[in-house]
């Protein structure tokens, strides 16, 4: 987290612990800190305040607008294959469950480009033979492989092909990169996680613009304007507004210095080892994000490695055990098994510093070297792991 | 030395990386994750997992998981089915031990810099005085592993642990909570862990081929009576065949799906004075000669004399008293005359 977030949150742990939602004076004190975050919010994002709704998490928040999105209106929900879990599963799911727990095969999921972006003709096409599509919902920066995807574009296929559509786009791998009031107009509605822009874990937000479009999943105490019972987390909330405000000022400057140093990165690397691929061409992809595949390794055994000599790396998707799963990412941008079985994906951000880069690209290096040598031929398997250097914008 | 232990998150292996640790060694615990489908510790066993985590994290040793799902799928999942449609009966665990455990995940380990894999079988690696490893049966002997590690040869031996073999189980189970591991008190593992105990081995191959009805006749081929499934009779089965009852007790004598025929007979018929095992591996290089062949995990060892077969990798046991036909793809393994050292095994013809 972000020193000035962890700073700006500790008196709501303590003297100001109040429940917004109550009557006396330190509840209005509380309320004012959230409705101030909901304010900076709202600035940052591009819409009005009262399009704000505070979540418990970004998960929260895409289920929130594609189960409210069906719950409200019924139809059928559409997204590309290669959102995140906290998208894909809910579209899976919520179209076995419209035919009686098997996929329909109506094509609720959406084929992706080579670099991970919407196949806005297979998009028109299955919108145009799907006459109750409720909600389509395309991220705007991919988790994994850093694609961004022109949300506007996108938009202009939805309103031509479904004009009735709700159009919502997980949007928590974008706040570091890009400038989200460039994305908000196109958008019925947003979604953001706190902890990846330097804020704590457990806020998420949804933007809905123009009021509710959805039914909210949790009903209860009708706070958030009844759109998300709850008692508020005010400490969370107010951090992550600090966080969303410092990220969008330095947001320009950050991606300026974070693409020299990724490009040293990827370069480094390249210079370093042979057989090694870059995911997805950097001019498609956000400042932070470097994807590549190399080859003769397997990403388990290389980030074991790069955990052992302090370079922290997390999976890209984990299942409940803890195991590494196969990218359906990179299994959906039509990348070779054989390729992705070699896949790291390293993160930069706000803390990564020169320093930083040339000792991931040394131990790197030196890992791939070894297990190279011990291993001459790639095994099975098919793992695609992100190495964090970053650890506040990790993606996950 | 520096210690991958395989940790399954029963009580076996949590003990064995606590004894690593006590012995100094440097540990780091991994659990292997085999199966994604429905098990009786919930999806990808996720419970196991949990305990193996919370085992390591009590010990403060770094738990790791290792997917290798496919690996398990390919060598094990998949072979077991293939065996079915073809009327034989194979054991998984010996084919994960053989393909996953001392393969998959101990050139992992290798790769990484490990020194040695450890399990918490109960098997006993020793050395003769020519320095040749031996596998020796574990000193619990109703716990005994050593039947399903038999695989192992010179040089996998050479890297690789059994702390617990030299353990009686209530031993270990005291030791574990002694000092209050989670895994204390667990229920061991019975069965095939991607076989659930609700479904079953019928859910499960029902589920993934077609069953085939299949006639029941005695040796001159009379017809006796019908089975669902072909694919779930095994050589040497009493029950469940169909045939009415009150007559002399019957046995699957052999079972052919291609003509969906099962042979039955008397015990007598079921007697066999040899038999042939093919892929054959030994410990340490190929015996002959008066042996102690075991024939189920748990089974009673019964005397032999093994001789090289004509195909290679195979050799034919003569029993010194005629015994029940083995069901093909059976695993068996050849011990000393004592009957204490695995030599090697194959799998029944």
């Amino acid at each position: 987290m972000r020193a000035e977030a962890v700073e700006a949150m500790m008196p709501y742990l303590s003297e100001l612990y109040a429940n917004p939602s109550g009557s006396h004076r330190f509840a209005r004190r509380a309320r004012q800190a959230v409705d101030e975050a909901r304010d900076t919010v709202a600035r940052v994002v591009g819409c009005h305040p009262n399009e704000v709704v505070f979540t418990g998490c970004g998960t929260e928040s895409d289920n929130m607008a594609i189960v409210g999105a069906i719950a409200r209106r019924g139809g059928v929900a559409l997204c590309p294959a290669v959102e995140h879990h906290a998208v894909l599963h809910v579209v899976e799911h919520l179209d076995g469950r419209s035919s009686g727990g098997h996929a329909s095969g109506r094509g609720s999921v959406v084929g992706v480009d080579a670099f991970g972006r919407v196949d806005l003709d297979e998009l028109a096409a299955i919108l145009g033979a799907t006459p109750d599509v409720t909600i389509v919902s395309v991220m705007a920066v991919n988790n994994e492989v850093g694609t961004i995807t022109d949300i506007a574009e996108v938009a202009r296929v939805v309103r031509r092909h479904a004009p009735d559509a709700l159009l919502h786009t997980d949007a928590v791998q974008s706040a570091c990169w890009l400038d989200l009031r460039d994305i908000t107009p196109h958008v019925d509605l947003l979604s953001l996680s706190a902890h990846k822009f330097g804020g704590p874990k457990g806020v998420g937000v949804l933007v809905e613009r123009g009021g509710p479009k959805v039914d909210p999943l949790l009903v209860g105490g009708g706070q958030e304007r009844e759109r998300r019972s709850g008692t508020h987390n005010t400490a969370g909330i107010v951090a992550a507004a600090v966080a969303l405000d410092l990220t969008d000022r330095e947001r320009v400057d950050e991606n300026v210095r974070l693409v020299a140093l990724r490009d040293r990165l990827v370069d480094g690397l390249r210079d370093r080892l042979d057989g090694i691929t870059e995911t997805v061409p950097r001019e498609y992809k956000v400042a932070g994000s470097a994807h590549v595949c190399i080859t003769g390794i397997e990403s388990e055994a290389l980030l074991f490695l790069l955990d052992e000599a302090g370079v922290c790396a997390s999976a890209a998707s984990a299942c409940a055990s803890g195991a590494m799963e196969p990218s359906h990412v990179l299994a959906a941008m039509g990348v070779d098994r054989s390729m992705a079985l070699g896949a790291l994906r390293l993160t930069l951000g706000q803390t990564t510093m020169a320093a930083d880069i040339e000792r991931a690209v040394d131990v790197i290096g030196a890992a791939v070297d070894q297990l190279r040598r011990h291993h001459p031929t790639p095994a099975v398997a098919d793992v695609s792991a992100p190495t964090t250097l970053d650890p506040i914008a990790s993606a996950s | 030395m520096k210690v991958m232990c395989a940790m399954s998150g029963g009580v076996d292996s949590s003990v064995a990386a606590l004894l690593l640790q006590q012995a100094g060694h440097d540990v780091v615990g991994v659990t292997m994750k085999l199966w994604g489908g429905d098990s009786d510790t919930g999806c990808c066993s996720v419970s196991d997992v949990d305990d193996a985590r919370r085992v390591a994290q009590q010990l403060g040793i770094d738990h790791l998981v290792f997917n290798f799902g496919d690996d398990f799928d390919e060598h094990v999942v998949a072979p077991y089915i293939d065996a079915h449609t073809r009327g034989v009966t194979p054991n998984p665990c010996i084919e994960c031990n053989r393909s996953v455990k001392f393969a998959r995940l101990a050139e992992r380990a290798d790769l990484l810099g490990f020194d040695a894999v450890a399990t918490g079988h109960h098997a006993n690696i020793g050395r003769s005085a020519n320095g040749r490893y031996t596998l020796v049966r574990g000193s619990d002997a109703a716990k005994d592993q050593s039947y399903v590690v038999h695989m192992l040869d010179q040089a996998q031996l050479a890297r690789t642990m059994f702390p617990v073999g030299g353990m009686q189980k209530a031993d270990l189970r005291a030791l574990a909570a002694s000092i209050d591991l989670r895994t204390a008190t667990k229920p061991d593992s019975q069965d095939v862990c991607f076989i659930t105990s609700i479904g079953g081995r019928i859910a499960f191959l029902g589920a993934r081929i077609p069953f085939r009805s299949g006639t029941v006749v005695d040796a001159d081929g009379t017809r006796l009576g019908e089975v669902e499934s072909v694919e779930l009779v095994t050589v040497g089965q009493r029950k469940g065949l169909g045939v009415p009852g009150g007559g002399p007790k019957r046995y699957v004598l052999d079972v052919d799906t291609a003509s969906a025929t099962v042979t039955v007979g008397s015990h007598a018929d079921l007697l066999r004075s040899e038999l042939i095992v093919d892929r054959m591996s030994w410990v340490d290089g190929p015996v002959d000669g008066s042996v102690l062949m075991q024939c189920s995990a748990h089974g009673r060892a019964l005397p032999a004399t093994v001789s090289a077969a004509e195909e290679a990798d195979a050799i034919v046991v003569r029993w010194d008293e005629p015994q029940r036909r083995i069901a093909p793809g059976q695993s068996v393994v050849a011990y000393d005359p004592t009957n204490t050292r695995a030599l090697g095994g194959g799998i029944c013809r």
